[in-house]
């Protein structure tokens, strides 16, 4: 399959219904690189007609506002609102939560307005509209997944079905953490965490956090964030799990019920 | 006929009328001082308009406040809570009558209007008793929460000897007045058998021993402890913790109606922006007549006047539960941040600033000269009271603000400090400001060239669906 960019489509004469808005975590980082990849192919197995910025996606300037520096925030909202308005973007499917909340809640104040989707609200769509089948022997099936609600997608957008409507489709058993949804813990990456060392303190929050996946003896850990990908991910590793859990992002796990990988 | 048989002679009546106006008018005049003093400290932060969509803050506050919708998401504190609040607000109808008792010299003004004891008058006091037996003891529950099961969010590290007693005063207060209510009663049954209530007649054996002056003096002793109490604690309210009694209400309709996630962007930050982005505008050039050039104000909070009033305003509304310290990430994993001093912070340095702004308003009338402009004290909230090591902690992943049974933003004040620290001092640690780097060169929050963006689907081109 070819992704194509904006820039290439348009040369094309033509224009994407959708823009995949990758992300900084999903381009760069190898293994969001995966979940890139897997949203990629689910978007092409759809028959969605998307596109990528490619090099002119910069970062939405999430990280720099919640650290304080609202200007540096400010001058990427400017500079990716002028790219995505000159490309007349109607519509933006993302695979972080954090460009998610920016880019819905953020981003319109400054002139930037479109329908912004997560990706697991795009896959749950495909899903309900037929467009998107899960069908044949279940790679999940009866396995436990226990899903982490990432913040900026729960209890910033209040978005806690599309996920695990999704995961419905696996026929596995979900199970919920002790603390999920509404009063689900963070993993520690959110408010530009991920770029720093932690604080002094008596633990880690990802080793928190991934000691209540562990405890409902899941198979996979089911993630919605290339960030809490990364923090489950080592958490699991710490507690000496990594053998007997998987840590997957819900695209990925779709991807492979859907034999897209 | 009732009125006169508790009175020996007119004269003391009078008197005890007398005594009674006074408190009355005390209380009144030093709780609404206070309340003005506070409202002054609240208005000391920066202006935000609140005032739209009010349909939706009037069902805000009907939910959050008055129906206590985010209490009960902890059932056992949530439900015992709803009891004492359903028990103050019912039981305070009562202080009507007591008001009017004390002014008039009447008896249970209420009753005869009321149909007596045997009639709506009797029905309602009735379930007044019922109210305070429950109040006592969920008041009773609580205080073993706190001192004897020694809840952990209880004993945290900003929870210093202050705002313990704190807690502990109010919850033994509560208890005396509800026993003063149920006590006045019991002994006013037994002198007359016209107000014999259902559950403080089952109380009246206590009293079996004491003659009718006994009972007088138990039942007069009763009401005044009661009512002096009730004008006490309005005024201990306004120091205390305890304010959100009041302050829940506003506090909830001025409340944030966006989703959690969406921070403001800042409207002096955008000016510049603008400016930078557009080719057209000379920065240099002179404002346009008759527009001011505005002072620039500073970037975010360094100290509670740089926070707007609603802020402010939530940290007086701070009742010190702990709900938001024990879900954030950062104190679980033992870090110095605790959402719950960040308010706690806030509000002992508005008080501070506050007393200090007065003092110096006071000192310049005397002189006779304009209003002072005080001149500050050298502290400020950050630094001096919220340290950099904290603001650092936030995950900013809203937990605080979701556990809030009131809907306060502590993280709000903190991202206000982190802009400060950020574009006021530059003060960051290396790591983030080398993430500001990369953000500022290349577009990403770490050092890869933008070029490289579409790499990851190279491996993808050679796949055939």
């Amino acid at each position: 399959m070819k992704v194509q960019t904006i820039a290439e489509m348009t040369a094309t004469g033509k224009s994407p219904d959708v823009l995949f808005w990758v992300g900084c975590a999903g381009s760069f980082d190898d293994r969001a690189q995966q979940i890139t990849k897997a949203i990629a192919r689910i978007l092409d197995h759809a028959g969605v007609n998307f596109a990528v910025l490619g090099g002119e996606e910069s970062c939405t300037g999430d990280p720099a506002k919640r650290a304080g520096n609202e200007f540096l925030f400010q001058m990427q909202a400017a500079q990716n609102i002028a790219v995505l308005n000159g490309y007349g973007i109607k519509r933006i499917v993302t695979g972080c939560p954090h460009c998610f909340n920016v880019l819905r809640n953020e981003y319109p104040e400054l002139g930037g307005d479109y329908q912004v989707m997560h990706h697991t609200q795009f896959i749950q769509e495909l899903i309900a509209d037929g467009r998107l089948r899960i069908e044949g022997e279940q790679p999940f099936k009866g396995k436990r997944i226990t899903f982490h609600d990432p913040c900026y997608l729960g209890r910033a957008n209040g978005e806690y079905t599309a996920p695990r409507a999704a995961l419905q489709q696996l026929d596995a058993e979900l199970v919920e953490m002790r603390r999920c949804k509404k009063k689900g813990l963070c993993c520690g990456a959110g408010g530009a965490q991920m770029f720093k060392d932690a604080e002094p303190g008596t633990a880690e929050v990802n080793h928190l956090r991934s000691k209540e996946a562990l405890d409902t003896q899941p198979k996979i850990i089911a993630t919605g964030c290339p960030f809490c990908n990364t923090m489950m991910t080592d958490g699991v590793k710490h507690h000496g799990a990594e053998s007997k859990v998987d840590v997957k992002d819900i695209a990925e796990l779709i991807a492979d019920a859907a034999n897209l990988i | 006929m009732k009125s006169s048989s508790r009175g020996a002679n007119k004269h003391q009546m009078a008197l005890s009328q007398y005594v009674f106006f006074l408190l009355l008018v005390a209380t009144a005049s030093v709780f609404t001082r206070r309340i003005l003093a506070v409202r002054r400290n609240i208005l000391l932060g920066r202006d935000i308009d609140r005032s739209d969509r009010k349909g939706e803050r009037w069902a805000n506050m009907a939910r959050v406040a008055l129906g206590q919708s985010k209490m009960v998401v902890r059932p056992v504190s949530g439900i015992l809570h709803i009891i004492v609040y359903v028990g103050f607000i019912v039981i305070n109808l009562e202080m009507l009558e007591i008001v009017i008792d004390g002014m008039f010299g009447t008896h249970r003004v209420f009753a005869d209007l009321l149909g007596g004891s045997q009639g709506l008058y009797g029905l309602m006091i009735g379930a007044f008793e019922w109210l305070a037996l429950g109040v006592l003891l969920a008041c009773v529950v609580f205080l073993i929460r706190r001192n004897v099961l020694r809840i952990a969010r209880f004993h945290s590290a900003e929870m210093k000897p202050w705002p313990k007693s704190d807690a502990n005063i109010i919850l033994v207060t509560e208890i005396v007045l509800m026993s003063a209510f149920l006590l006045m009663n019991a002994s006013d049954g037994l002198m007359h058998e016209e107000f014999a209530f259902a559950l403080s007649s089952s109380l009246q054996p206590l009293l079996a021993g004491f003659s009718e002056a006994g009972l007088h003096l138990i039942e007069r002793g009763a009401w005044w402890l009661h009512i002096v109490g009730v004008m006490a604690f309005l005024i201990y309210i306004t120091y205390s913790k305890h304010f959100h009694i009041l302050l829940a209400f506003p506090n909830t309709w001025y409340a944030r109606l966006e989703p959690m996630g969406q921070m403001d962007n800042m409207a002096a930050v955008k000016k510049e922006v603008d400016l930078m982005m557009d080719p057209n505008v000379d920065p240099y050039a002179a404002p346009p007549e008759g527009e001011q050039a505005e002072a620039p104000a500073a970037f975010g909070a360094r100290d509670v006047q740089d926070l707007t009033w609603k802020q402010l305003m939530e940290a007086y509304s701070c009742t010190e539960c702990g709900r938001c310290t024990s879900v954030c990430p950062a104190s679980l994993s033992g870090k110095k941040l605790s959402p719950r001093k960040v308010m706690m912070d806030t509000r002992d340095r508005l008080e501070e600033v506050g007393k200090a702004i007065g003092k110096a308003d006071k000192a310049v009338s005397k002189d006779g000269a304009a209003c002072a402009n005080w001149g500050g004290d050298g502290k400020s909230l950050l630094g001096d009271y919220i340290s950099e090591e904290e603001l650092w902690a936030c995950t900013t992943c809203q937990a605080c603000v979701e556990a809030c049974p009131l809907n306060i933003e502590p993280m709000g004040i903190i991202l206000d400090l982190r802009r400060n620290l950020i574009m006021e001092d530059s003060k960051a640690p290396d790591p983030i400001t080398s993430m500001f780097n990369n953000v500022e060169n290349n577009g990403a929050p770490w050092a890869f060239p933008a070029a490289d963006r579409g790499k990851w689907a190279d491996s993808l081109d050679s796949e055939t669906n």
